[in-house]
């Protein structure tokens, strides 16, 4: 079973980060000590006991909006992750399972839109449609779930030519059941791990909108926005954008870590207990 | 061959001594522990010599075979005792007199020649690699070696069969191939690990006799494992029986198949005999199959030809062939998995829809299916009991406690207890998982089971039991079987009809007494030649007695 002692040092820094980020983002109001947009000093303070950050480029507190935006940052990227994952896994599977012309028909699809790079389609879209939270969250999951329906319709191919299923069939049970109990429990490890990885694509993304001034709007915050207010900043020497920069690098590093770990644990197919 | 002194010559060539052999094993939730998988095993071999190993799986055989080696497979560790070759300690040589020995001293045939052949490089090369590595010959000398070595092996164009690619040739081929590469290098030893097991019966006596020839021309001395004693009796002096990794017993080939002292020695050699009572047909055909044909795909390639039996209510028949025939094909007919190009289905009265989509849930109810493979027949991920529970829910409606106590019934019928409701199939042993499979098949309440081959992956003790289990499940529960098998032993204890098929077509069918006596047809009289007797000398006779040469050459 799962014992502290036998968790690689790697895997438990990640957990540790992870685990931080994601309280951070939870109870941010409580954490933050001023508001969103409150400006409560000079422009581009240096880090001090009143703001231990500093403050960016309007004069708001950066710990604060740091705070704040781990918030907006993890909650899109949580919900993008979350929809292109139940898209992408269930149509996949449902393309391994039914075969022929749906199959062929979703292949073809998913190959055209992962024909367009992704930053590029996404650039296309949001500039014509109006940049709200929801918008952002359809578009990064829709786009996101593309990569998810290939790796979730090949796992579910090679699972869907074994004789367990094959005894489902002949059992009559519906695609419901051979999807979700016999197909998806199998496929489970490859996915989770591929969940982590997903997830960082989704911030990564998310930070590259905001940077580029399509993603979340001001005057919320999220890191890649912060990054694009304050880069102003690096050309005199002050640091602000590099913090967000950094928090965005913690973050994804310590996701992989965990993701490592998870799908070096799941590798073993062979099923049964503990390994799931 | 490796230089030796001239006075140890009559010496024994492998002496091993109290070999032990750990692992160390992770079980899911507890600390990993050391266990031992040989218990001081001691045995010798003179030159020429050929010991054959046997034993159950998990006795340990191949473990030893591959100590001559010096070798232990992922995470198999030789913690203590001598492995003495040549006079040399080869535990105590470290990597470089390891890899002296290898390939020039001792050589090994593994059991899938088609898993162990690299599939980029032509025959001629694998076989000769390990001369010219040895620097024991040149590229010109070796390759001339393994060319005598095909002839002698009888494969087909022995000049021209090097430069073709393992795929190109056929299973049986590829065993001979490997055993020339094995010799090519005039080893000393030879570790035969089960090579004939993956073979049809039709080719495994051409192998074997094959084997048998190049053994006794070249002088070399082999260790012989497999766990089909009737097969060891053809090919070895000695035979060492082995389980759990302890020696049971050891002595001459006579003395152990006809004169067994060891209570289990004497259950592997007297492991064929089920009391049953042949039923003749009677009354209405519980399934009929009539000329059905079918392809793959929309390929010319008829894979079943007219094909018509019938099975009769709470009797057995059995198909038999080699591999190719078509007999698991004639099963995804019957399911519905391949609809039949022409022809009809008629179950239980009622005309089956070709396809699986069309039948009613009553259709499939009556008529389940048991595999070959149990491990993969079952969802790793679904405990004992949701397995069997599962065709209780779908066909039956039942939930609950009603479900849980018609699961503890059927566990209790596969003669299994109610702690494995909770376990889930990799925590199961081979038998169980395919007792298992059997209970989820009664739980539907069939009328019929078709059953795939479901002993030939299990050790022979294990099978027995399975085939009693069946036939006491088909006396109180009045199911027909459709028993597909290669194995004529098995069809011999159980059939009440047999179908004999070959490419396809239904060349014998009838009761089993009619089917089993003279005069046969060609294929069922080589059938019958094929499968190995316990009695030392049977493959000269079967050889010399065959009317046709078997699909395999």
């Amino acid at each position: 079973m799962l014992d502290i002692r036998r968790i690689p040092i790697g895997a438990l820094i990640g957990l540790i980060l992870t685990t931080l980020f994601l309280l951070t983002a939870i109870f941010a109001p409580l954490l933050a000590p001023y508001g969103l947009g409150e400006i409560v000093g000079d422009v581009w303070e240096p880090m001090s006991a009143k703001f231990w950050l500093g403050t960016d480029n309007l004069g708001r507190d950066l710990l604060s909006r740091m705070i704040y935006g781990a918030r907006v940052t993890i909650f899109i990227a949580v919900l993008a992750t979350a929809l292109s994952f139940s898209l992408g896994a269930i149509l996949g599977f449902t393309a391994a399972v039914v075969g022929g012309w749906f199959d062929t028909l979703m292949s073809r699809f998913v190959d055209l839109l992962m024909a367009i790079p992704t930053l590029i389609f996404g650039l296309v879209v949001l500039s014509v449609l109006p940049s709200t939270i929801l918008t952002l969250i359809l578009v990064m999951g829709i786009l996101d779930s593309t990569r998810v329906y290939r790796l979730s319709r090949a796992v579910a191919v090679d699972i869907n030519v074994m004789d367990f299923v094959e005894a489902a069939k002949l059992r009559g049970e519906g695609r419901g059941w051979i999807i979700f109990r016999e197909i998806l429990p199998n496929a489970l490890s490859p996915l989770v791990s591929e969940l982590g990885l997903r997830f960082i694509y989704a911030v990564l993304f998310l930070s590259a909108l905001s940077f580029l001034g399509l993603g979340v709007q001001p005057p919320q915050a999220d890191w890649g926005g912060m990054v694009k207010e304050n880069k102003d900043g690096i050309v005199f020497g002050i640091p602000a954008a590099l913090i967000p920069a950094a928090a965005i690098a913690a973050l994804a590093i310590s996701v992989n870590l965990v993701a490592d770990w998870v799908l070096n644990r799941t590798t073993d197919l062979k099923g049964g207990r503990g390994n799931g | 061959m490796a230089e030796r002194n001239p006075a140890e010559r009559d010496d024994n060539l492998l002496d091993i001594r109290n070999l032990r052999i750990e692992a160390k094993v992770y079980p899911p939730g507890e600390e990993p522990k050391t266990i031992t998988l040989v218990h001081d095993v001691s045995l010798t071999l003179k030159r020429g010599k050929v010991l054959g190993l046997i034993g159950e799986s998990g006795a340990g055989k191949s473990t030893i075979g591959l100590s001559t080696m010096a070798y232990g497979r992922g995470g198999v560790r030789i913690t203590g005792g001598e492995v003495v070759i040549n006079g040399r300690d080869i535990l105590k040589q470290g990597k470089r007199g390891v890899r002296a020995l290898r390939g020039r001293e001792v050589c090994y045939v593994a059991q899938s020649a088609a898993a162990a052949f690299n599939p980029a490089h032509r025959l001629m090369d694998q076989v000769v690699e390990a001369a010219i590595g040895h620097g024991t010959a040149s590229r010109a000398e070796a390759e001339k070696r393994a060319v005598a070595l095909f002839k002698k092996l009888s494969l087909p164009d022995p000049e021209n069969i090097g430069n073709r690619y393992p795929h190109q040739v056929s299973g049986g081929q590829l065993q001979r191939v490997m055993t020339a590469m094995a010799l090519c290098s005039q080893p000393d030893l030879i570790v035969f690990d089960e090579p004939t097991t993956a073979l049809d019966v039709t080719t495994q006596i051409d192998v074997l006799a094959a084997i048998k020839d190049a053994i006794h021309d070249t002088g070399v001395a082999a260790l012989y494992i497999t766990h089909d004693l009737a097969v060891v009796a053809q090919v070895s002096d000695e035979i060492m029986v082995l389980r759990h990794g302890r020696l049971v017993e050891w002595g001459g080939t006579r003395q152990i198949i006809k004169e067994p002292r060891q209570e289990y020695t004497n259950a592997l050699v007297s492991v064929h005999e089920i009391e049953h009572r042949e039923q003749n047909p009677a009354g209405t055909p519980v399934l009929s199959v009539k000329d059905v044909t079918a392809a793959y795909g929309r390929s010319h390639v008829k894979v079943l030809k007219n094909v018509s039996v019938d099975i009769y209510p709470g009797q057995t028949l059995a198909v038999v062939g080699e591999s190719g025939s078509g007999k698991s094909t004639l099963a995804r007919a019957i399911t519905g998995l391949l609809p039949p190009e022409q022809g009809s289905i008629t179950f239980a009265g009622r005309t089956l829809s070709n396809a699986l989509a069309q039948r009613s849930k009553a259709d499939l109810r009556e008529l389940q299916m048991i595999y070959q493979m149990a491990d993969v027949a079952m969802n790793p991920r679904q405990t004992v009991g949701t397995i069997i529970g599962r065709p209780l829910e779908f066909y039956f409606g039942m939930r609950g406690r009603e479900r849980d106590k018609r699961v503890a019934e059927l566990l209790e019928k596969i003669e299994m207890g109610k702690g494995f409701v909770d376990r889930y199939p990799a925590e199961l042993s081979g038998g169980q998982k395919q007792r298992v499979c059997i209970a989820r098949a009664l739980a539907a309440k069939p009328r019929m089971i078709i059953c795939d081959e479901v002993t030939s992956a299990l050790d022979p003790l294990v099978a027995h039991g399975i085939l009693k289990l069946l036939l006491e499940l088909q006396a109180e529960e009045q199911v027909a079987y459709l028993f597909i098998t290669h194995d004529l032993a098995t069809v011999k204890s159980i059939a009440d009809s047999i179908a004999v098929m070959y490419r396809g077509e239904v060349v014998r069918y009838g009761p089993k007494s009619k089917v089993l006596a003279p005069p046969f047809d060609d294929y069922t009289d080589l059938l019958l030649r094929s499968v190995p007797e316990m009695e030392i000398g049977w493959l000269e006779k079967a050889i010399s007695g065959r009317r046709m040469a078997s699909a395999g050459n």
